[in-house]
């Protein structure tokens, strides 16, 4: 597959927070201002790219040739964890100022589905090395995109006046939609 | 009584969806359809009794500092068995559910339950409290469900009640956070004035 057509559905057409529900958590969780959404997408883009390539030599090296496919979510996810514990450490040790500015996110990653979700798709995909990186990067891209622009809006959201019971999380998830709905704009691109 | 208390406080008291905002994922992916939304209810209803049993069980065995990866592997050894059984036997459910199904294993109220209350509780309580909860993530995602149904398509668990087309936005990725949001300002509503 070309890699232009991975990179446009997977940031615009089928954006893995909008369109698939991928990470929704931090994207409500940690949404309240721009500064830390740039910091968790960061993150994320870090995280996703590296467990995307270990797990992908896994499957192929490991699960694959011992028949043992069936156990692929265990061994994802157990994968996941102990990268970003791994990540974490390196990063302290290697480059603090990174640290400092990721450090915080990396330990909610863990239970972020986005990593798990783009390493099992790249799978069911069958795209080979090099697609299921360019694959993770786009889809990290994607997150932080839908992530940055709903922080800005949350940032203007905490100046107006909003009915009381629809304020805090009904309001964003209410943006959020009309968000999607920008975003199913493009789909048909590819 | 008291137990009786911890099985239904899942359902609107500390509801997982709706007061915990926990498992945003699968609540907005999977309710498409009142089907879907019981489905996906039912097999991490399993997951949480189940694993809240074996973490209840097995929690004076397991050393502090290994505790949560502990109990994502038997997590995600009951999510294997729940995903097998069903693309086993129903395998349409297993196809309209797809990539969600594995991700049962991240769903924070599954980890959250079995790090909050199994692992202090005794058996029985940790599989009433698994039950309540699992039924409780149940009864949002096949309420959300329903409503996106019945707007979408002008029907409810297959039965159709409308002619012709519904509103086909709340079928698609945005009615599910809009419908969501609504729901949660009743229910908010609904605990202020109660």
């Amino acid at each position: 597959m070309e890699y232009f057509v991975i990179v446009i559905s997977a940031i615009f057409v089928s954006n893995i927070v909008l369109n698939q529900f991928l990470g929704i958590c931090p994207f409500l969780g940690v949404s309240g201002k721009v500064s830390t959404s740039v910091g968790m997408s960061g993150a994320v883009l870090f995280v996703m790219t590296i467990a995307t390539i270990v797990t992908w030599l896994i499957q192929q090296y490991i699960l694959i040739p011992f028949g043992i496919t069936f156990l692929q979510t265990i061994f994802f996810i157990l994968v996941i964890a102990a990268l970003v514990q791994m990540v974490e450490l390196i990063l302290k040790k290697v480059s603090p100022p990174l640290y400092q500015a990721l450090g915080i996110f990396l330990p909610l990653i863990t239970t972020n589905c986005a990593v798990l979700g783009v390493a099992i798709q790249t799978q069911s995909k069958n795209f080979n090395l090099m697609e299921s990186v360019v694959f993770a990067i786009a889809n990290a891209i994607g997150f932080a995109l839908a992530m940055i622009i709903f922080a800005g809006l949350r940032e203007h959201m905490d100046l107006m006046r909003v009915p009381k019971g629809m304020r805090g999380v009904p309001i964003a998830l209410v943006v959020a939609g009309i968000l999607a709905m920008a975003f199913l704009g493009f789909s048909g691109l590819v | 009584m008291n137990q009786w208390k911890n099985f239904t406080k899942g359902f609107i008291k500390e509801n997982p969806v709706f007061v915990l905002l926990l498992g945003m994922c699968p609540t907005l992916g999977v309710t498409t359809s009142a089907m879907n939304g019981m489905g996906m209810g039912m097999a991490t209803a399993f997951v949480l009794v189940c694993s809240n049993i074996v973490v209840a069980l097995v929690k004076n065995q397991i050393p502090d500092k290994v505790r949560i990866p502990s109990f994502i592997v038997i997590i995600a050894s009951f999510v294997t068995i729940v995903e097998l059984s069903m693309q086993a036997y129903v395998p349409a459910l297993f196809e309209a559910l797809g990539l969600f199904i594995p991700l049962i294993v991240v769903n924070c109220i599954v980890l959250g339950r079995a790090e909050g209350f199994a692992s202090k509780q005794n058996v029985a309580s940790s599989a009433i409290d698994g039950l309540g909860m699992g039924l409780g993530f149940t009864f949002a995602l096949t309420l959300l469900g329903g409503i996106r149904e019945m707007l979408g398509n002008g029907s409810l668990f297959g039965f159709r009640f409308i002619e012709g087309d519904g509103i086909l936005i709340f079928i698609l990725s945005p009615g599910a956070f809009i419908v969501l949001g609504y729901l949660i300002a009743i229910i908010n509503k609904m605990k202020k004035t109660a």
